[in-house]
C-alpha cells in the first residue's frame, strides 16, 4: 500500500500519466488497431523532443535565468552543413555526424563566450546568437534542399525489434546523461551550482566550469537531433527547428525537472516528449482545428505542471 | 521646531521590556525612557541586545514582556511610535537605489500625493539635506544608484530628520558615521546637537568613541540583553565606558586552555596584512559588519578558482555561517551535502558505497542527530545543519580551514564538540582562520586581527588577546 502510493511522489509520474491518458483517449476515438502505429509514431517524433529536452534540462538544472534558446538555430545548421558535406554519397553518414557535431560545439562555444565574456544574460545571448547562427545556415544552405545518404535516411527511419532506431539513439544519450548526473562528480557539481551557486563556490564547485560545459552540452545535443531530424525527414529545412524552441522547455517543465534549478530528471523527459507528441494527435483525431488545438494544448501543459509541482509541494 | 518641547514628558518610556527569540533572551528586561532634548550614545559589544532595543523602540518588534509607551508632540500618551514622532535610520542602506531621492522620500511620507508631489517631495528632502549637511552637492532629482554610499547615507539620514507631515521627534541613529568622512559626520554630530538644543532626542549607536563623547548628553551601556550602566556622559572616561562594556557575563568554556605554541612557518598573508601560520587557529573580530566576513570571503575567491578544481591539492575550504547563502544546498540529502567537497578531490565516477561509508564516519565524529543520513538537510535542526557544513570541510585535506562567523546559533553542547574538532585539527597542523562575533571565542586564538572600517586595526598575540583589548581596537579611541 505504502509502496504503491510513494510512486504518485516521484516528479516524472505525471508526464507518463498524462501520456497514458491521452493515448488512451486518442484509442477510444479511432479503435485499439491503431495502438501499435499510434505507439510507434510517438516514439518516432518524440525521440528528438526527448533530445533537445535533456539539452535544456541541463541548462534549466544550473537555476533560474539559464535558458539556451539557441537550440533551433543550432538544430538547423547542424543539419545543414551536415547534409552538405555529404552530398548525398553513401559512406559519409559519420562524416556528417562529425561536421554536426563540430557545428554544435562552435555554437555552443559561441555561447559560453557571449555568456562569460560579455557577461550577456543567457536568454539574449542566446536568442541574438540563433539569428547569427540561422543566418550561416541560410547562407551555406542557398536553398537547396540535399537529401541524406540512402542508408543513413533508411536508419533513421527504419527499425530494430519493433522500435524506431531514433528512440534507440535517444535512449542510449538518456542513460549516458542519466549516469552522468547520478553517478558522476561532474553531475553532483551541476545540481550542487543550481541549487546555490553561491554556496556550490564556497564548497569548492568550479562553478563557471560547470556552467560552460553544460551550455556546450546542449548545443551538441541539439547538433544530434537536428542531424537525425533531417536523415528522418530527408532534407534540411531553414524552419526544421523552430517548433523545438518551446517543445524542449516544455518537455523539461512537464517532466518534472524544477525550474528554481538543482533538480533533474530524466525519465519524466521521456513522458513528456510522448506527451507532447500524442495530445497533438488526440486533437488531432477529435477533429479539432489548428487554432483550438493550440488553445487545448497550451490549456493542457499548464494543468499538468500545476498537478505535477502541487504534489511536490507536499512533499 | 514648535511643539517640540512640549513639557518634559518622555518621549518612549520602556518598563521591564524583554524580547525572547525562542530560547534566547535577546532583551532581558531593559527599563530605560528618553526625553526631549536628550541624545542617547548606545554602546554595548555584538549581540549585547542595541538592535534589538532599537526596534522594539521603532516598533519593527513587539516587546515579549513588559511594556512601551510614548507621548506624542500634544503631551497624549499613544502606543503608536509613529505619532509619537520616532524615527530610524539603519546602517543597512535601505534606500531603493532604482527611485530618485525625492521619490524615496515619498516611501516613508504617505501625505506626498496628487499632482506636483515630485516637486514638493523634493524640495522638502532638499531643505532637510540642506539642513543637516550644508553644501551637500546632491541633486533630489537623481537616482540613488548613481550616489555613492556616503551620499547615500547622507540622504537617508535627511530622510530620517525631515518633517514628513509631522515632525521628527526621536530619531534614532544606528551607526550613521561609518560610512561618512570627518568632515561629514562633523556636520551630523552639528547637526544632532543643534536638534537636541531645539528639543528633539536622538538615540545614537556607534563604534567611534569620540563621537559618543561630543554629542551624547547621557550614556547607555548594554550587555547580554541588559543596562549595565545608565549615566551622564560627563560620569564617563574613555577607558571607564570600555570596561563597563567588557564585564561580560563570561560564559567561555572553563575547559578551553590552549597552550601556546611555537608558531614558525608562515604559510599565508594577504596584501591587507591578514596572516596566519601552519597550524594556528587565527581569530577575526571586532563589531560586527566591519569588514570580517568579506576578508574571509575575497581571501577565498582569490585562492580558489571558479574555472578549475584543484582536486586534492586545494589550499583552503571554507565552512559558512551564513548557512542559507553560503552553506547548504536545500534539495539535498545530508549525505551529500556533506560530501560534495570531498569528492571534488576523488575520482570522476563516484563509488556509492565509499560515499556511504563516509557519512557513516563523519555522521559519528561531529554527532550530527538524525536516524538516516539520507534525510533532506533541511529537516535538520540550525546546529546539526552546521555540523553538517564542518563536516564537509574538516573531512578534505585542505591545509587552511576559513570559518566566518560559523557559531551563529548553534547550541552550547555543538559548539563545545566544534572547539575539541578544531583544536585537535590545528594540533595536527592545520590552521584556522575563524571570524566570530562572540569574543569569548576569540580570545582561545592564537592570534587575533580586530577589524575596524574594513581594516585591520590591531593584531594581538599571547597574552594581549584579552576582551578588553579587542574591544579598545573595535572603537575609535580618537576624537572624531
Amino acid at each position: 500500500m505504502k509502496r504503491s502510493m510513494q510512486i504518485f511522489t516521484r516528479p516524472w509520474i505525471w508526464s507518463w500519466l498524462a501520456a497514458a491518458v491521452v493515448f488512451a483517449m486518442t484509442l477510444a476515438l479511432t479503435g485499439a488497431d491503431g495502438a501499435t502505429g499510434l505507439a510507434y509514431a510517438a516514439l518516432s517524433f518524440g525521440s528528438f523532443a526527448a533530445i533537445v529536452g535533456l539539452g535544456q534540462m541541463l541548462v534549466m538544472t544550473l537555476g533560474p535565468g539559464n535558458v539556451d534558446l539557441s537550440i533551433p538555430a543550432t538544430m538547423t545548421l547542424a543539419a545543414t552543413l551536415g547534409l552538405k558535406v555529404m552530398n548525398s554519397e553513401p559512406g559519409n553518414a559519420m562524416l556528417g555526424l562529425g561536421v554536426a557535431l563540430l557545428a554544435g560545439l562552435l555554437t555552443g562555444g559561441m555561447n559560453v563566450l557571449l555568456i562569460f565574456l560579455l557577461r550577456l544574460p543567457p536568454i539574449i545571448a542566446t536568442l541574438a546568437a540563433s539569428l547569427v547562427y540561422q543566418s550561416v545556415a541560410i547562407w551555406s544552405n542557398r536553398g537547396l534542399r540535399i537529401k541524406p545518404p540512402e542508408a543513413l535516411a533508411d536508419f533513421a527511419t527504419g527499425r530494430l525489434i519493433g522500435v524506431p532506431n531514433v528512440a534507440w539513439v535517444a535512449l542510449v544519450l538518456s542513460i549516458i546523461i542519466w549516469i552522468v548526473l547520478e553517478r558522476s562528480l561532474w553531475g553532483r557539481w551541476l545540481l550542487a551550482s543550481g541549487q546555490n551557486m553561491r554556496a556550490a563556490r564556497l564548497a569548492g564547485v568550479p562553478v563557471q566550469a560547470v556552467r560552460a560545459v553544460t551550455y556546450i552540452a546542449v548545443a551538441l545535443l541539439a547538433s544530434v537531433a537536428g542531424y537525425l531530424l533531417a536523415s528522418f525527414s530527408g532534407g534540411a529545412a531553414l524552419n526544421m527547428g523552430s517548433e523545438y524552441l518551446l517543445m524542449s522547455i516544455a518537455v523539461v517543465v512537464i517532466g518534472g525537472t524544477s525550474v528554481a534549478g538543482g533538480f533533474s530528471n530524466v525519465p519524466g523527459i521521456w513522458g513528456a516528449s510522448l506527451f507532447m507528441f500524442l495530445v497533438v494527435s488526440m486533437l488531432n483525431s477529435y477533429g479539432a482545428g489548428a487554432g483550438l488545438r493550440m488553445v487545448l494544448t497550451g490549456t493542457i501543459i499548464i494543468f499538468i505542471v500545476i498537478a505535477a509541482s502541487s504534489r511536490r509541494g507536499r512533499l | 521646531m514648535e511643539n517640540v518641547a512640549s513639557g518634559n514628558a518622555p518621549i518612549v518610556t520602556l518598563t521591564d521590556a524583554e524580547k525572547h527569540f525562542g530560547p534566547v533572551r535577546a532583551l532581558d528586561g531593559v527599563s530605560l525612557s528618553i526625553s526631549p532634548g536628550e541624545c542617547l550614545g548606545l554602546v554595548g559589544h555584538n549581540g549585547a541586545g542595541k538592535s534589538t532595543l532599537v526596534n522594539l523602540i521603532n516598533g519593527g518588534l513587539a516587546p515579549s514582556a513588559g511594556q512601551i509607551t510614548y507621548t506624542d508632540a500634544l503631551g497624549k500618551d499613544t502606543l503608536n511610535p509613529m505619532s509619537a514622532g520616532v524615527r530610524s535610520v539603519f546602517q543597512e542602506l535601505s534606500l531603493c537605489p532604482n527611485l530618485t531621492v525625492a521619490e524615496n522620500l515619498r516611501i516613508s511620507h504617505s501625505d506626498l500625493k496628487g499632482s506636483g508631489w515630485r516637486r514638493r517631495a523634493r524640495e522638502e528632502i532638499s531643505a532637510a539635506l540642506d539642513q543637516v549637511f550644508p553644501g551637500h552637492g546632491i541633486d533630489a532629482g537623481i537616482e540613488v544608484d548613481q550616489l555613492s554610499i556616503a551620499q547615500r547615507q547622507m540622504v537617508e539620514i535627511a530622510i530620517g530628520f525631515s518633517p514628513r507631515g509631522s515632525t521628527a521627534r526621536l530619531v534614532i541613529l544606528d551607526e550613521p558615521t561609518s560610512s561618512l568622512d570627518a568632515g561629514i559626520a562633523e556636520q551630523l554630530l552639528d547637526h544632532i546637537r543643534t536638534f537636541c538644543a531645539a528639543g528633539g532626542a536622538v538615540i545614537f549607536i556607534t563604534h567611534m568613541m569620540g563621537e559618543i563623547f561630543a554629542t551624547a548628553s547621557r550614556i547607555v551601556v548594554m550587555s547580554d540583553g541588559k543596562v549595565v550602566a545608565d549615566r551622564p556622559t560627563t560620569d564617563f572616561t574613555r577607558q571607564g565606558l570600555v570596561d563597563a562594556m567588557g564585564h561580560v557575563a563570561a560564559n567561555s568554556d572553563p575547559e578551553t586552555q590552549s597552550e601556546k605554541r611555537v608558531l614558525t612557518e608562515e604559510i599565508l598573508r594577504t596584501p591587507q596584512g591578514l596572516s596566519a601560520h601552519r597550524g594556528e587557529i587565527v581569530g577575526l573580530s571586532g563589531l560586527a559588519g566591519h569588514g570580517q566576513a568579506e576578508a574571509l570571503a575575497r581571501l577565498y575567491f582569490e585562492s580558489t578558482s571558479s574555472w578549475r578544481s584543484l582536486g586534492s591539492k586545494s589550499q583552503m575550504v571554507f565552512v559558512a555561517g551564513d548557512r542559507g547563502r553560503d552553506g547548504v544546498l536545500p534539495l539535498w540529502s545530508i549525505l551529500r551535502n556533506a560530501s560534495i567537497t570531498v569528492l571534488g578531490q576523488g575520482k570522476w565516477l563516484l563509488d556509492h558505497k565509499a560515499e556511504v561509508e563516509f557519512g557513516k564516519t563523519w555522521k559519528e565524529r561531529v554527532g550530527i542527530r538524525t536516524e538516516n543520513i539520507d534525510n533532506p538537510i533541511l529537516s535538520l535542526s540550525g546546529g546539526n545543519q552546521q555540523k553538517v557544513l564542518f563536516a564537509r570541510a574538516l573531512a578534505s585535506d585542505a591545509p587552511v580551514v576559513i570559518m566566518d562567523d560559523p557559531m551563529r546559533g548553534v547550541d552550547v553542547g555543538t559548539k563545545r564538540d566544534v572547539y575539541r574538532m578544531i583544536r585537535e585539527e590545528a594540533a595536527r597542523g592545520r590552521t584556522f582562520l575563524w571570524y566570530s562575533t562572540e569574543t569569548a571565542e576569540v580570545c582561545e586564538c592564537d592570534r587575533v586581527f580586530v577589524y575596524r572600517n574594513h581594516e585591520i586595526s590591531a593584531e594581538l598575540t599571547g597574552d594581549d588577546i584579552t576582551e578588553d583589548q579587542i574591544l579598545a581596537a573595535s572603537f575609535e579611541m580618537q576624537e572624531a
